[in-house]
């Protein structure tokens, strides 16, 4: 309880101090909306459904994206994590790929898909196969050989070992690799929407900055970070930490 | 086990021989020790029973066949319990069963096995809620449950403190009275060798070989204060004695020139 307080003691700090700058008149009002004009400006989007829509957009597109992000990070990260050959060859690219940020890619993919919702989701794909693929391969990597060992002296070989040891054994790096998928897939989404015509959250931020609606722009970005956090903490943090616990990587 | 010998290749393709000609027969039902120093071989020779090392020369047959790989049929106990922190305890018995037995039966041979080594309160705990003696239990409990022809046991207790050694060492003679297993017995320690076994084989080091191999016909439980056992002791610790030291001075030497 006292850990709540404390942030929302905080909270009430940072609106504070926003309000009085507001309030001495530093910058002009319509490009420094007031903490009130921007909960207006939330109320007013939810209300309307403005919001709800393109929430429900963005979501689409990530869900798809980071779907097959993940689909497609774990395939190539199995496949260089299990064949050297494989990793030799292309592993160096995998990183140089993984460090490229998303918004990079999002020009490439309107010219290959115009300025639609799949280039949107191309982008959001790119943004979380690689990072997802990487952690996949350390996972096939750090599967401890004294438990293949072990597997081995009970008669387990070839596809069970893979099914019934490696593929368990990975699965807290595994997790890693999927929360980490969904927070790059998030700043690829926003990245690719911001550029897109829409629907979707960053297409409604960039609406709104053409329209000088700065309220709406805060507005936006405040769902945006509180989306970010809510899914990290809620989902996928309590889901790695649980297989963490499970797994015996930390002492309960 | 007949000329068996075992040579590594390191990077630079130059070859490390570990051992050579080593001849050995084991009885089936016999408790079995290798003894050694660290770096004479015999946990590699353990490892090339169990199938998880290549045999370099000579071959190893259990009951007139060769092995060339790792089976069920010889189970291998590690100093690491190496069980699967995925799976509780139960299930961790259950995994080599699973398509080896029926689902009954397999349900049957863990209940029974955890049972023998007191575990059966423990069966749904996950394996980190569990202290290093117990989950070496549990990774007997599995080896056996699979009904190995042999039971190979690589210094199972080396890790484990001297009050959780001495009980585990009571519980390995019970059970091994009980399923007349044949063990093979890896470890260190010359204290543990002679009160567990019914024949100490005794390699040396540089290279590995075996440099004794006698039978121990004391009554058990065997305790340290026994006579018997303190002279077997002496004798064991003054074969060694030239190994040890030889390992020392070698590592010693590799510390002065760099």
């Amino acid at each position: 309880m006292k850990l709540a307080l404390k942030r929302i003691g905080f909270l009430v700090v940072v609106l504070g101090i926003w309000q009085l700058v507001y309030s001495v008149g530093i910058f002009e009002d319509i490009v420094f909306p007031s903490p009130i004009k921007v909960g207006e400006a939330l109320y007013e989007g939810f209300a309307d459904g403005d919001f709800i829509h393109a929430l429900g957009a963005s979501f689409r597109h990530l869900f798809m994206g980071l779907s097959l992000a993940i689909l497609f990070g774990t395939i190539i990260g199995v496949l260089l994590g299990k064949s050297k050959q494989a990793d030799e060859t292309a592993g160096m690219y995998l990183i140089a790929l993984q460090s490229i940020p998303s918004i990079v890619w999002v020009p490439l993919a309107i010219m290959l898909f115009g300025f639609s919702e799949f280039a949107v989701v191309f982008v959001v794909v790119l943004g979380g196969t690689f990072v997802m693929a990487l952690n996949v391969r350390t996972a096939i990597h750090s599967v401890p050989p004294q438990l293949v060992r072990a597997a081995r002296t009970m008669g387990t070989k070839g596809i069970p070992l893979f099914f019934r040891v490696e593929i368990p054994s990975s699965v807290p790096y595994f997790m890693t690799g999927i929360r980490l998928a969904w927070a790059f897939s998030w700043r690829a989404l926003m990245a690719g929407e911001l550029l897109s015509n829409g629907p979707g959250l960053g297409y409604s931020l960039r609406y709104a900055q053409d329209y000088a609606r700065m309220d709406q722009v805060v507005a936006i970005i405040i769902i945006i970070g509180v989306i970010g956090a809510v899914v990290d903490q809620v989902v996928f943090s309590k889901l790695e930490k649980n297989v963490r616990k499970r797994w015996g990587l930390m002492k309960s | 086990m007949d000329q068996v010998g075992k040579t590594f290749q390191d990077e630079d393709n130059r070859s490390f021989e570990v051992f050579s000609n080593i001849d050995l027969t084991i009885e089936e039902n016999q408790f079995v020790s290798l003894l050694g120093p660290s770096g004479c071989g015999k946990s590699t020779l353990l490892s090339m029973v169990a199938g998880l090392e290549d045999v370099t020369t000579g071959s190893i047959k259990l009951e007139g066949k060769d092995i060339k790989t790792a089976g069920p049929d010889r189970g291998m106990v590690f100093q690491q319990p190496s069980l699967f922190p995925w799976l509780d305890v139960k299930e961790n018995v259950l995994f080599p069963l699973k398509g080896q037995w029926s689902k009954q039966e397999a349900e049957d041979r863990a209940d029974r096995f955890l049972q023998m080594v007191h575990l059966s309160r423990f069966k749904k705990n996950y394996i980190h809620e569990l202290s290093g003696g117990m989950q070496q239990r549990v990774a007997i409990a599995r080896a056996l449950a699979m009904d190995p022809k042999v039971l190979l046991m690589d210094e199972p207790f080396g890790a484990l403190d001297e009050q959780t050694r001495h009980i585990l060492h009571e519980e390995l003679m019970k059970i091994w009275h009980e399923t007349q297993k044949t063990i093979l017995f890896v470890t260190h320690s010359i204290q543990e060798a002679i009160k567990l076994s019914d024949r100490v084989i005794v390699m040396g080091t540089r290279p590995g070989r075996v440099i004794a191999d006698f039978d121990i016909n004391l009554p058990r439980p065997r305790k340290r204060e026994n006579e018997n056992v303190i002279q077997l002791e002496r004798k064991v610790m003054t074969l060694l004695e030239g190994e040890i030291n030889k390992v020392l001075k070698e590592e010693l030497s590799h510390e002065v020139s760099p």
